[in-house]
């Protein structure tokens, strides 16, 4: 295993040098990336912030030569080792890729061979740069493994990428890219798919590799608690210009730009929270379930219930916010649906203003739907792209039969287009028009439109940039306070709770693990699961 | 995995008990069978006593679905729809129209088409991978545009002139083949050659298109960029990463066709003059005998089944993430 | 002259007036017209569809029929008027009557002595062996071996009259068209030559048979050209039957699922597990022996063939919805699990207007899709089953008659190419624009190729 082997630079010293890095779009030539220049010192995390569409992730992949073939290389230069990579022949490049430059990418379950036993995977880069072949191969891919924290490395070595967990195929990944010792590690969002527990728990072994292999690792990342957490410099990316760099503590202190202020105010406060509202119950959950059946044998009898949604009980009063937190498949969406009665519950009840709702039949239903409201996590499918946006917000006054002339409909359509922050001529509109925050702020205003006293939030920020994220959520505060509308918020991120909510719900497999009042939550949580959660959040 | 089998098999019942339903009612309902004795004797015999004679001689006398006047389970089973549709099912085809037992010709008959159709299907498949793994080599330049460009001017082209034009050349002007025939004995390849090429070529277009496309796409998923990282060179990727991820598509898209070889090709068959079911179901087609017909579309509605049966199968051998259950 | 209305003619312009409302309704969505716009904004594509267009315009031409008043003769002293028994169309017209100039049999393209020797008397009136004169080549030349010269002198004045028609056609066009974006440019050359084309063939026709005739004599260019309104009337009206059943079927079965799905599901895998071709000709086959058992019912030989072509339709949409359903299903799991369908059930908006406004308009571009791409292989799918023996009827011109007719010929010597060229070439011609039409459409609205690009 020796050749792999060479010796370990000196901590410090710059192994990848960018210069005046240009990539321009190859038909139009308008540029992406213009002009950056940084470098990558032994043994640090230089971290690359920014949000989507910034030139960032364009940077790591013109670092090593791997741009689509829509985007160009139009000038600048990446040296390492003295070499300047853009000189390099195809061929001398593919020696440098995975052998002294290497690359993780954001997500593990499709940037892996889908055909392919993870361990063989990880062996073929050895392959490619080492003379290592049969049971000394092998044994060395376990070892990597082990490394990485990778259980039972033995075993694992011929599962498939689909038999892992998200964290365990995000550290095969890691272990592919440090299987031949190179100098340099690029991570492009390696943790953005990942659930938050995860997420730590993946960057502090990046983190740990830095050290113990004087690894130059780039991080690229839009979130800066990732960047709080685990790099030692970063430097903000926007549209395509690095605009400031420094080293974290000075940028957390002292950011120079007021987009690097906006970035670091999206990080949570986690000393100020919301007092909790008027106690007049609105929604009463009790014992909710929602079980899905699972088919088997013969003639396919249902044998077993996947218990999506396992007897919860939960209270939202008049003018509430109540924070729904949880990671995926832990069956909050599926209550949020249950509550829109938009999936059959299996047991318990739902109780709005005092009345029960569930199961109630599409007409009998119908009253309801006036009152509770939803929007839903990605804005760019929960509008239909052949609509103006006036016919979007119009349909549900439409159909709930407001009784409102035609007239009278589309004044309020432009109140609501304003009152949402949108232009009244933006109506006539079609959604792709739109960028993902100005859709759902549209959403908003479709919800808004049929007066509801509840609205369902399924993760509606999830999907936008955390500059974006923090305005919407302001403007979401700001109709409760106008309209005394109450929320049902359903997030994977505990962070955005503070300024939001009154209560927090805490969900793990079905069950309501713990709740209580924001403060409580997030300051002495009980249950484990809430405290590993919690210290998953950045702080400040 | 056995269970699915098991409950594949089940579900391909009622889909054959459909298929005979379709069929009896297209041949007995919609025409009767008075209407096909007319037809089948032509105009000058046309008389009451002709027509009765003729569905006497072919058991079509009968009533269709129940026979009142026989007894107990012969109410049933005495009746059109018994006897040529239920059948069916012990795979007992009867007699044909002229007087034929239909399951030793199919029996003596689906040999020739396989020898014809079996190696067309293989060779075909070998170079249209190759074809279409050559066009992705060079994606995105001028050599792909064009080939695209022919593989679709290949593709406009009638299979019927693929048949004459090779018969044409080679056969008549080259005279390297005969042009057409089948003799078990001796040489048979020299009959097989011609139309296992034409059937090669006339393939090539759609086929290493639609591969070339299966090739792209897996080509821009996430995973070849990791091997591009490893430092793979483009042709391990090619082979090593792309191929045997696209082999899953062309799988679903291929193995449902083989049960159907058996069947041949009506058109090959009958040009090259094969003895083979393509050629017979065309056959019965001129002379309008339906009982070959009906018996041919439940042989191959149970190829098909087997064929889907198959897919299913081999998808769990080419495709680790997905288990039959 | 009385104006004959065939069915396929009537369903044919209904089906172009519903295709032009149909886009003329979309034309406000601006991301359908981005759409159209990049489909023709390749100069390939605006090539491919001014073929198309000028293949649908003959076969528009060509379904204006019409029965000629027929000149009583002078003994008969009524005022009632005859009409002729043969349907002509203002195709035939426009060709200048290409199609009424029979000869024997077999004549060789440009040939002025038919390609068979028949008994015949010279000059003095005897008896011999030899190669007649044809009827309708050559009649006004006084030598043979003028003939290179006239056809050249011919072609040249032929060429003039086409470049005015192609200024009278394009100048217009261009003058509302010159600040367009798209590559005009490119259809203007295709349809000039078309035009020019068109104009040589119908003039040179007049002295010779440009592809020669066939074995009862017809002039095989005429009759490729008839295969037009065939190929362009299958493609279209067997998709057009299609359609309703499969879009019904398959987004129904996606929307409400459950047992309706089974059912669709069980539809159409017992109609796609029958072999597509048997079901096909044992259908014609039966209604072959409906038109045979009721001869009485067509006035006039025409009419029993267009039901025939007709019923051809209806069988190749009835027995082919299946793909389409499968797909459209599919598309329709995945619509119903979409915000903006999730998003119309939490507003209580019905089923019908879920379907209606949600489901149907983010399916159209499978539709077209599919419209497209089997218009080709449905051309196609006519020359195999007229060889068969179950296409179209033998009186009606069609593409696949002519290939059936000629196969055997290509053994004789010297070869008969030319029925099988003229087939070929028009055919090709068709499904290749077709073809490559199809591919841009489904580059354009496909969203897996248009999502590839938009990452790129």
């Amino acid at each position: 295993m020796s050749e792999a082997q060479h010796s370990r630079p000196a901590p410090g010293t710059v192994c990848l040098q960018v210069r005046d890095l240009t990539v321009t779009l190859a038909d139009t030539g308008a540029a992406i990336v213009k002009g950056v220049s940084f470098e990558l010192r032994a043994g640090k995390v230089f971290a690359l912030v920014g949000e989507s569409g910034s030139g960032k992730s364009v940077t790591s992949l013109a670092a090593m030569r791997l741009l689509p073939d829509a985007l160009r290389i139009s000038g600048g230069s990446v040296d390492v080792a003295g070499q300047d990579l853009f000189g390099l022949s195809e061929a001398r490049m593919q020696e440098v890729r995975g052998r002294r430059v290497a690359m993780i990418f954001q997500n593990a379950m499709s940037a892996l061979n889908p055909v392919q036993t993870v361990g063989k995977q990880v062996a073929e880069t050895l392959q490619l740069h080492t003379r290592l072949r049969g049971a000394a191969l092998r044994e060395r891919v376990v070892a990597l493994f082990r490394e990485v924290g990778i259980p039972d490395p033995e075993q694992r070595f011929d599962f498939f990428p689909h038999q892992l967990s998200g964290g365990q195929q995000q550290r095969v990944m890691i272990a592919m890219a440090l299987a031949c010792e190179p100098d340099v590690l690029i991570a492009d969002e390696p943790t953005t798919a990942l659930d938050v527990t995860i997420q730590l728990q993946v960057l502090n072994l990046i983190r740990e590799l830095t050290r113990s292999r004087q690894l130059a690792v780039l991080l690229i990342t839009h979130d800066m608690g990732v960047v709080k957490n685990t790099a030692d410099e970063v430097a903000v990316m926007y549209r395509g210009e690095l605009i400031e760099r420094a080293s974290v503590e000075d940028f957390f202190q002292h950011p120079q730009q007021a987009y690097s202020q906006r970035l670091i105010d999206a990080l949570p406060d986690l000393t100020q929270f919301r007092e909790a509202a008027a106690e007049a119950p609105l929604l009463e959950l009790q014992e909710v379930k929602v079980h899905f059946p699972i088919r088997r044998g013969l003639l396919q009898r249902v044998v077993d219930y996947t218990r999506a949604v396992d007897g919860v009980s939960l209270t939202i009063g008049r003018g509430e916010t109540y924070a729904l937190v949880g990671e995926s498949g832990s069956g909050k969406s599926t209550l949020g649906r249950a509550v829109l009665n938009l999936e059959a519950i299996a047991g318990g009840q739902i109780r709005f203003r005092g009345e029960a709702i569930e199961g109630l039949g599409r007409n009998a239903m119908l009253p309801y739907r006036k009152q509770i409201q939803v929007i839903f996590q990605n804005p760019f499918s929960s509008m239909n792209p052949r609509m103006t946006v006036g016919d979007i917000i119009a349909e549900g006054m439409i159909s709930l039969g407001l009784g409102l002339s035609e007239e009278a409909r589309r004044e309020r359509i432009q109140a609501l287009l304003q009152r949402v922050q949108l232009g009244a001529e933006h109506a006539n509109r079609y959604p792709h028009e739109f960028s993902g925050g100005q859709l759902q702020r549209i959403a908003i205003a479709r919800a808004l439109a049929v007066d509801p006293e509840l609205i369902i939030c399924d993760e509606p920020t999830s999907a936008l940039d955390v500059s974006i994220r923090a305005e919407v959520l302001e403007l979401l505060a700001e109709l409760q306070r106008e309209f005394g509308v109450s929320y049902l918020f359903i997030t994977h991120d505990l962070s955005i709770v503070p300024g939001l909510a009154h209560k927090v719900g805490v969900m793990q497999r079905g069950k309501l693990v713990e709740q209580g009042t924001a403060e409580q939550i997030l300051t002495a949580p009980a249950h484990p699961y809430t405290q590993e959660l919690l210290a998953a959040v950045p702080r400040l | 995995m056995f269970a699915y089998i098991v409950r594949r098999l089940l579900y391909a019942i009622p889909i054959l008990i459909g298929v005979n339903l379709l069929t009896f009612t297209l041949f007995f309902v919609v025409n009767s069978p008075d209407d096909m004795a007319a037809s089948q004797l032509g105009d000058k015999y046309v008389t009451p006593e002709a027509i009765a004679n003729w569905k006497q001689k072919n058991g079509y006398d009968k009533p269709l679905f129940l026979n009142s006047q026989a007894a107990g389970v012969g109410q049933v089973t005495d009746t059109i729809f018994f006897d040529k549709s239920v059948r069916l099912f012990a795979f007992d085809f009867g007699r044909s129209e002229s007087g034929r037992d239909i399951t030793t010709d199919v029996a003596t008959r689906m040999w020739p088409s396989l020898a014809v159709a079996l190696p067309t299907f293989l060779v075909g498949i070998g170079v249209n991978i190759c074809v279409a793994l050559m066009v992705v080599m060079f994606r995105g330049t001028r050599l792909d545009r064009g080939a695209v460009f022919v593989f679709v001017a290949l593709m406009s082209i009638s299979y019927l002139f693929y048949i004459i034009g090779g018969q044409f050349l080679v056969a008549k002007t080259w005279r390297l083949v005969p042009i057409s025939g089948f003799h078990t004995e001796g040489q048979v390849w020299k009959f097989l050659v011609l139309p296992v090429l034409v059937g090669v070529v006339a393939g090539i277009g759609a086929g290493a298109r639609w591969y070339r496309t299966l090739f792209l796409e897996e080509a821009n998923q996430d995973y070849v960029r990791t091997a591009r990282a490893k430092g793979c060179s483009e042709l391990s990727i090619l082979f090593r990463h792309i191929l045997p991820n696209a082999l899953i598509p062309i799988l679903t898209g291929v193995v449902v066709l083989i049960p159907s070889l058996f069947m041949g090709s009506l058109l090959i068959e009958s040009f090259f003059g094969i003895p083979g079911l393509g050629s017979y179901m065309l056959d019965a087609i001129n002379s309008q005998d339906f009982a070959i017909v009906r018996s041919m579309v439940f042989i191959g509605s149970i190829l098909y089944i087997v064929g889907l049966l198959l897919t299913d199968i081999s998808y769990t051998w080419a495709d680790p993430r997905v288990r039959l259950s | 002259m009385k104006p004959v209305l065939l069915w396929s003619d009537a369903l044919i312009f209904l089906l172009v007036i519903s295709l032009a409302l149909f886009f003329w309704r979309l034309r406000h969505d601006p991301q359908t017209r981005e759409r159209w716009a990049e489909v023709f904004s390749s100069r390939l594509g605006m090539v491919a569809f001014t073929i198309i267009a000028a293949y649908i315009l003959v076969a528009l031409l060509d379904s204006l029929h019409f029965r000629r008043a027929l000149e009583n003769p002078e003994s008969l002293a009524t005022q009632e008027v005859f009409y002729d028994n043969k349907v002509s169309s203002v195709f035939d017209v426009l060709t200048g009557g290409m199609g009424d100039r029979f000869e024997r049999t077999y004549s060789a393209p440009f040939a002025l002595l038919s390609f068979e020797k028949e008994n015949i008397k010279d000059a003095s009136g005897r008896d011999i062996r030899d190669f007649p004169p044809l009827r309708h080549a050559g009649q006004h030349l006084a030598h043979p071996d003028e003939r290179t010269a006239d056809i050249l002198v011919k072609s040249v004045s032929a060429l003039l009259w086409g470049l005015l028609l192609c200024a009278l056609v394009i100048t217009p066009q261009w003058l509302l068209l010159r600040g367009s974006a798209l590559p005009w440019a490119a259809s203007w050359l295709t349809q000039g030559v078309i035009l020019c084309a068109g104009a040589w063939t119908v003039s040179i026709s007049h002295h010779y048979h440009i592809l020669g005739t066939d074995q009862g004599g017809a002039d095989v260019l005429y009759q490729s050209l008839k295969g037009i309104r065939t190929g362009v009337l299958l493609g279209t009206l067997a998709t057009l039957v299609m359609l309703p059943i499969a879009v019904t079927l398959g987004v129904m079965a996606g929307y409400f699922k459950g047992w309706v799905d089974d059912v669709v599901q069980y539809l159409y895998t017992t109609l796609s597990s029958i072999p597509g071709i048997l079901l096909i000709a044992a259908s014609v086959l039966l209604f072959q022996v409906y038109i045979d058992l009721n001869p009485d019912f067509f006035a006039v030989g025409m009419e029993k063939a267009d039901a025939k072509f007709i019923a051809l339709c209806f069988i190749l949409g009835v027995t082919s919805w299946s793909t389409l359903c499968r797909l459209i299903r599919a598309e329709t799991l995945k619509i119903s699990q979409l915000g903006y369908v999730q998003a119309a059930h939490a507003f209580g908006v019905s089923h019908s207007r879920i379907l209606g406004r949600h489901v149907l308009p983010n399916v159209v571009h499978i539709i077209l899709i599919t419209f497209v791409l089997d218009f080709s292989a449905l051309v196609l799918a006519e020359a195999v089953l007229s060889y068969i023996g179950v296409g179209v009827d033998p009186s009606m011109g069609s593409w696949g008659n002519m290939i059936n007719g000629a196969r055997s010929e290509l053994s004789r010597e010297p070869t008969i190419w030319w029925t099988l060229t003229g087939a070929f070439f028009f055919m090709f011609i068709l499904v290749l624009a077709a073809n490559l039409f199809s591919d841009l459409v489904r580059d354009a609205f496909d969203p897996r190729t248009s999502l590839r690009r938009a990452e790129a």
